[in-house]
């Protein structure tokens, strides 16, 4: 009896180790996370609209069907990026995603403060090897750093009604992440 | 023999206890960093770099992409105010008033985070759109048959969740209590 205990007890620390190790490693192995989602619609560094979501088909969970929204997938491994984000009348925000979905940084139209959002998304490396000189005259532009080569950027405006969709859209349409020249 | 046996016997607990352990906690959602406002939950801390490990397994495994801090927050409700689960047979009305934001919106969705079908192909309220009292208080009615007023189609499906989203908001990880962020109450009515 007290054998089959020690199993038992046995057993439920090994369940732990188990679980502990699964959540961890959970994120590597998934196939159905956003990025993988989005790959087949969106080509690598260009922003793609997504389709509105609807009840029988919407590309990722819990999207919020009041915005219209795009996606600029991005690989950084041919130099920084360059985002440049026209703002819409009601509310605009761009969000950056790391490869797993984490959500490293977001910026909206008021914090960004003018028409057009404007920023350069570099990875921590290609940061560290811009020219003393040309960080001091690009000190007006914002930089991003993406802890990871690949990754999601988020461009979504706000359609506070179902009328000024097609405004948004169009808004949007001039969204656009490019290599920087 | 016995050896064998017992070793075998203990796989075997580890294997359910710890996968089994996973899939309840992704599926159920964690209480790290849970904000929790009467029937409201929001987990603020999932928009940020410093996301636990069990919120980035769960993303990681349904495709969500959280809403980034710097964007919003979003407060998700599964039941009413009393802890009975939102059936989409009954009427329930959301009321009072929201903490301060740009804007905010409010939507249904299925377990799954699909939109909740119904034939009047709407899905959601936002801050623009919904009729308020001269208090500026509002209430909005989720029901499966149309309402007067604010009314947001539950297509009859059996659960539900309503998710709420304020936006430009300093509502965020600091937030602890009702009175930083006075969210709608939830109550139950009437079921057809």
């Amino acid at each position: 009896m007290i054998r089959w205990l020690l199993w038992l007890v046995g057993g439920l620390v090994l369940g732990g180790i188990v679980h502990l190790a699964t959540v961890l490693l959970l994120p590597r192995t998934a196939t159905q996370d956003a990025y993988t989602r989005l790959a087949a619609t969106a080509p690598i560094n260009s922003v793609v609209p997504l389709p509105a979501p609807t009840p029988d088909d919407a590309l990722l969970p819990f999207m919020d069907p009041a915005f219209a929204t795009a996606v600029c997938r991005y690989d950084l491994a041919s130099g920084p990026l360059q985002l440049r984000v026209p703002v819409s009348q009601a509310y605009t925000s761009v969000s950056f995603y790391a490869r797993s979905g984490i959500a490293y940084y977001a910026i909206n139209d008021r914090a960004a403060g003018r028409r057009i959002i404007e920023l350069d998304l570099m990875t921590t490396q290609q940061r560290a090897d811009l020219p003393e000189d040309e960080e001091v005259t690009a000190a007006d532009r914002l930089i991003v750093e993406s802890p990871t080569r690949t990754g999601l950027i988020l461009v979504r405006m706000f359609g506070p009604e179902p009328g000024l969709m097609p405004m948004a859209r169009r808004a949007l349409a001039s969204a656009q992440c490019r290599p920087q020249t | 023999m016995r050896l064998l046996i017992g070793l075998l016997f203990s796989f075997l607990v580890a294997a359910i206890f710890g996968l089994g352990l996973t899939q309840f906690a992704l599926t159920r959602g964690t209480a790290f960093g849970a904000i929790t406002i009467g029937a409201w939950t929001a987990w603020p801390k999932t928009g940020t770099a410093d996301i636990d490990p069990y919120a980035r397994a769960a993303i990681a495994r349904s495709g969500e992409l959280p809403i980034g801090s710097g964007d919003g927050v979003a407060f998700f409700a599964a039941s009413d105010d009393a802890g009975k689960p939102l059936d989409g047979r009954c009427a329930v009305t959301l009321s009072g008033t929201t903490p301060a934001a740009r804007f905010w919106t409010v939507a249904l969705y299925d377990l799954d985070g699909r939109l909740v079908p119904n034939a009047a192909d709407r899905y959601g309220f936002t801050s623009q759109e919904v009729s308020r009292h001269a208090d500026g208080t509002f209430s909005i009615v989720l029901a499966p048959r149309a309402r007067p007023g604010n009314w947001l189609p539950t297509g009859g499906i059996d659960r539900y969740v309503v998710v709420l989203r304020l936006y430009d908001t300093p509502v965020g990880v600091a937030t602890r209590t009702a009175r930083d962020a006075p969210m709608p109450s939830i109550t139950a009515g009437a079921c057809a």
